[in-house]
């Protein structure tokens, strides 16, 4: 359950920002999640609700873009969407793949009143 | 107001339109663009500058519950006595019995309770390292709460990450758990004295691991029997 500990940590950079503008209440976050961040949706949400208690996002909304997991590789360069982590590349079977994207988990926006 | 969208304060450079007219003053969207782990990276960054400043090689340990993290420092610290100072970090939900397991090996330790937190995070180590005060020179091992998904994702500021596993486990356990696998340097595959009595092959642990991580190693020991403390307490020294 570190979904928890990381709504903690999304409601905080929230809160940052909104405090450096001056405004009064967050009503929405904006989370990017990619595939292969290693969070569950479910428990996220769950965490969030709990994070935003009696502070400036309390009742904010969650939005949740989610980001497929890509893959680049080093040996053929091709680029291709993963469905899960591996490092084989699916065109020419080298161990060479490396993850592009979709691997993180971040506050890319937030909508304050 | 804004000439784009009609909305009302001006928009900063960074921030984009909310192409709400009518009601300016309800809502603005500002971007952050910053990781969840942000803050904790940040203090890790610290961390990893504090021990560099003091010469302390810190490892972070992670495995499943009951994996021999404990039982392998225990042996560890026996083996490094008069050699090298060692202080341990002891993450658990729960109780002091690894600190004292510890202290009684010889070695220094400071024990943190997480509550129901799953994972040691790179502030709860700041802390811990200052109540320890190490020597220059020193082996700081970090043994993080028993769990091999959450820990992996916090950086605390450790040199390498050391995956533990038992052969008790599974040999699978690399394709079931791949960012931990992925995340560490070494893995250590412990309680090998038990082999004869599971159905684990540690070459396909081995091959499984490096499938997720060609560049990890692996070493099979025993903190039972001591089988295999050679080649890991040959890996230690050749970190520093
Ligand atoms: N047979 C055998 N048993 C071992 C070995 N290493 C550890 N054990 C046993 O495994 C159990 C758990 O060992 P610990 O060292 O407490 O494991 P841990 O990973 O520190 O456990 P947590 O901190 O609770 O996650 C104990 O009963 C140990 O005696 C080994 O190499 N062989
Ligand atoms: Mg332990
Ligand atoms: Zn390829």
């Amino acid at each position: 359950m570190h979904e928890l500990s990381l709504a903690c940590s999304l409601v905080d950079l929230a809160c940052q920002r909104a405090q450096e503008e001056g405004a009064s209440r967050i009503t929405a976050l904006e989370v990017e999640v990619g595939a292969l961040a290693g969070v569950m949706r479910e428990a996220l949400a769950f965490g969030f609700e709990a994070a935003c208690r009696d502070t400036l996002a309390q009742g904010a909304r969650l939005v949740i873009i989610e980001e497929p997991a890509k893959g680049v590789c080093s040996a053929c360069r091709v680029t291709c969407r993963l469905a899960r982590f591996t490092i084989t590349c699916p065109a020419c079977g080298a161990a060479a793949l490396e993850i592009s994207g979709g691997d993180r988990l971040c506050l890319r926006a937030i909508e304050v009143a | 107001m804004c000439t784009d969208c009609g909305c009302h304060p001006h928009h900063p450079d960074d921030t984009p339109h909310t192409g709400d007219p009518g009601d300016g003053y309800a809502s603005r969207r500002l971007l952050v663009e910053a990781a969840a782990t942000a803050a904790n990276d940040e203090t890790a960054r610290h961390n990893r500058e504090a021990f560099r400043r003091q010469r302390l090689t810190a490892l972070n340990l992670m495995s499943s519950p009951g994996a021999g993290k404990t039982s392998i420092l225990e042996r560890t610290i026996r083996h490094l006595a008069g050699r090298r100072p060692v202080y341990v970090i002891e993450g658990d939900q729960q109780t002091r019995n690894d600190a004292e397991r510890i202290e009684r090996a010889g070695a220094t330790a400071v024990q943190i309770n997480t509550g129901s937190g799953c994972h040691l995070e790179a502030g709860m180590v700041a802390r811990a390292v200052e109540r320890l005060d190490p020597l220059p020179g020193g082996l700081l091992f970090i043994e993080n709460v028993g769990n091999l998904v959450c820990p992996a994702m916090f950086d605390l500021g450790e040199q390498a990450k050391v995956v533990i596993i038992s052969v008790t486990e599974g040999d699978d356990k690399p394709e079931k758990y791949p960012y931990m696998f992925r995340a560490a340097r070494l893995c250590l595959i412990n309680k090998t004295d038990l082999l004869p009595y599971v159905d684990f092959d540690p070459g396909r642990c081995r091959q499984l691991a490096r499938a997720v991580n060609p560049h990890i190693t692996c070493i099979e020991l025993s903190a039972r029997t001591g089988e295999g403390f050679d080649a890991w307490l040959q890996w230690l020294s050749g970190l520093a």
